[in-house]
């Protein structure tokens, strides 16, 4: 469904930050990007967004999405896709909602944006969203401000908000890492859910590796801008080919790992 | 625990409550009594918002008790007076979890490294830069990063350089909180084994904070776990994962994901969310999230209770 071809990607004039990317995504299959902070995964999820900040651009590959490509696209035609078919996750859901305004009301404009549906009508989807999210009292936390929720909870509001039209493909960027372990594998859990349930496509950027080896059915190794590792999970975790994922590997704590003493 | 061992720190019935803007009260810590140990590794371990972090203020005298008393060698630290509390700092110092907040970041690595040491009136100026020298060695950067600033440098030489500057005055405890967690996993076992070699070499006792488990376990030769205030287990650290006898142990161990751990096992994730300090429950601090919980956990709040050599659980039902 998603296909990445050589993809190369500059910042201003400087040297391309990523260089040569190429990645396929089938539906139902939900793919890892790790590696370290400055390594360029970030940059692969907003291009593929096409939502790079002003100083980046990308200057040769093609992205297609079921065949069309994703770069011409213009500004009317993004917004019938984001937020639809393809819907990101970040980091902290909590910092992209609006802190002045309860949660039910961004929800509810949030729907009608994408689709022709009376206010009752989008406050009822929004509300058995977040059942389906298991948050408990949903109509409560419709009326609450984004601060009165904890990390997980607006986490798990995110995503609720993100699959509200099904989106074929979801990118996640670190959506566990402000979290608590056992929050952490709540999300895990339902992202998992996503895709059992309603066969979405997920491309998670995460440094945990632990996560990604849980979640993935491939998993990609990027370090400065480019790919060193990528295959199926079996591939990197078990027989990794280049050394660099071999120390990440290595450095992993592990409840029965390496002891230092 | 170690009965042969001296003991450098210990907290007796601390307690430590704040007062909000609404007269409610916020208990943080809760009748926590701790033993730190004479070069050994105490870990604390627990969740966001579960009071690790205002612990180790009140070690650090950042904070003062409500109530209860911690003991330096003996000596009870909660009443000093300012003086008394300004020398005592040079025993027991502190590495943030964010190495660039807590530096000047118009200060040269060599002033930062030797501010401690002029403090005290350990060194004069012109020793400044053997001085400095010798700690960069310590953790193993080159002399010459002493003229750079501190954001000309990566995190992991950053947190190098705060573990230079909190051992700088050659404290006999170490406080660290979350001293790794900002940091990408091959520089956090880089810092965790340059802690571990320098814990060997100059005997220092080390209180860890650290929400990962996994990584805690690998060091720490007694592990603390927290849970809204209290200590609900105390236990040997190589004995976590088979011993840890507490739900919220085991739940927290289970919430691990490993890269060996296969697919088609269930992640078994605890539901619900932490309950607000503002209202802890009557009765065991966990009974909201506790699978096991029974009518006598809503009544009587647990403590904890010996169960094996250095193993304490504050559980009613753990035997």
């Amino acid at each position: 469904m998603l296909q990445i071809k050589n993809l190369a990607v500059q910042y201003k004039n400087e040297l391309p930050m990523i260089k040569d990317f190429n990645l396929s995504v089938e539906e139902g299959e939900i793919i890892s990007i790790v590696g370290e902070s400055g390594s360029g995964k970030t940059t692969v999820i907003r291009a593929i967004m096409g939502a790079l900040s002003r100083e980046g651009k990308i200057s040769s590959g093609d992205i297609l999405f079921y065949n069309q490509s994703l770069l011409g696209k213009s500004r009317e035609e993004w917004q019938k896709l984001r937020g639809t078919e393809i819907s990101m996750i970040f980091q902290d859901c909590g910092s992209t909602l609006n802190p002045i305004r309860k949660i039910g009301s961004q929800y509810v404009e949030y729907i009608r944006m994408h689709t022709k549906m009376s206010k009752k009508e989008a406050w009822d989807k929004a509300v058995s969203m977040l059942d389906k999210m298991k948050l408990a009292d949903s109509e409560n936390i419709m009326n609450s401000y984004p601060h009165q929720l904890s990390g997980g909870m607006r986490q798990r509001v995110g995503i609720a908000m993100v699959m509200t039209f099904n989106a074929k493909l979801l990118l996640a960027d670190e959506p566990t890492s402000a979290l608590d372990v056992t929050t952490q594998a709540q999300i895990v859990r339902e992202m998992m859910a996503l895709r059992d349930n309603f066969g979405t496509s997920i491309i998670m950027i995460t440094h945990n590796l632990g996560v990604a080896a849980y979640m993935s059915d491939k998993i990609v190794v990027m370090q400065q801008g480019k790919v060193v590792d990528m295959g199926t999970r079996d591939e990197v975790i078990n027989y990794p080919s280049s050394d660099y994922t071999k120390k990440l590997l290595a450095a992993v704590p592990e409840m029965e790992g390496e002891s230092f003493v | 625990m170690f009965k042969d061992l001296e003991i450098v720190l210990q907290t007796q019935h601390i307690v430590k409550q704040f007062k909000t803007s609404k007269n409610q009260m916020l208990v943080a810590c809760n009748d926590i009594n701790l033993t730190a140990y004479k070069g050994k590794t105490l870990g604390i371990v627990g969740e966001s918002g579960c009071g690790k972090s205002t612990f180790v203020r009140l070690l650090t005298q950042l904070e003062t008790p409500t109530s209860g008393k911690i003991l330096y060698h003996d000596k009870d630290i909660v009443h000093f007076s300012k003086k008394e509390a300004w020398l005592n700092r040079q025993n027991i110092q502190m590495v943030f979890q964010d190495p660039m907040a807590s530096f000047n970041p118009k200060m040269k690595i060599i002033d930062i490294l030797t501010e401690p040491l002029l403090n005290f009136k350990r060194i004069k100026r012109s020793e400044k830069e053997t001085k400095a020298k010798e700690l960069l060695e310590m953790v193993e950067l080159p002399a010459d990063f002493m003229y750079r600033y501190p954001h000309s440098m990566s995190g992991g030489q950053r947190q190098r350089i705060s573990l230079a500057r909190a051992l700088s005055l050659e404290p006999e405890v170490l406080i660290c909180d979350e001293a790794t967690s900002a940091l990408d996993v091959s520089i956090q076992r880089n810092i965790i084994q340059l802690l571990v070699r320098l814990q060997k070499e100059k005997n220092i006792t080390i209180i860890f904070i650290c929400h990962d488990l996994a990584l805690i376990s690998s060091f720490s030769h007694q592990i603390a776990v927290m849970y809204l205030g209290h200590i609900v287990e105390v236990i040997p650290g190589e004995k976590i994962k088979d011993g840890a006898k507490h739900p919220y142990t085991r739940a927290l161990i289970d919430s691990q994901f490993s890269v060996h751990l296969s697919q088609d096992k269930q992640i078994k994730a605890l539901d619900g969310e932490v309950p607000s300090p503002l209202d802890i429950p009557q009765g065991c601090p966990f009974q909201s999230r506790c699978k096991y919980c029974k009518e006598e956990c809503r009544k009587e709040k647990p403590v904890l209770k010996e169960v094996g050599v250095g193993h304490q659980v504050a559980c009613q039902y753990s035997k």
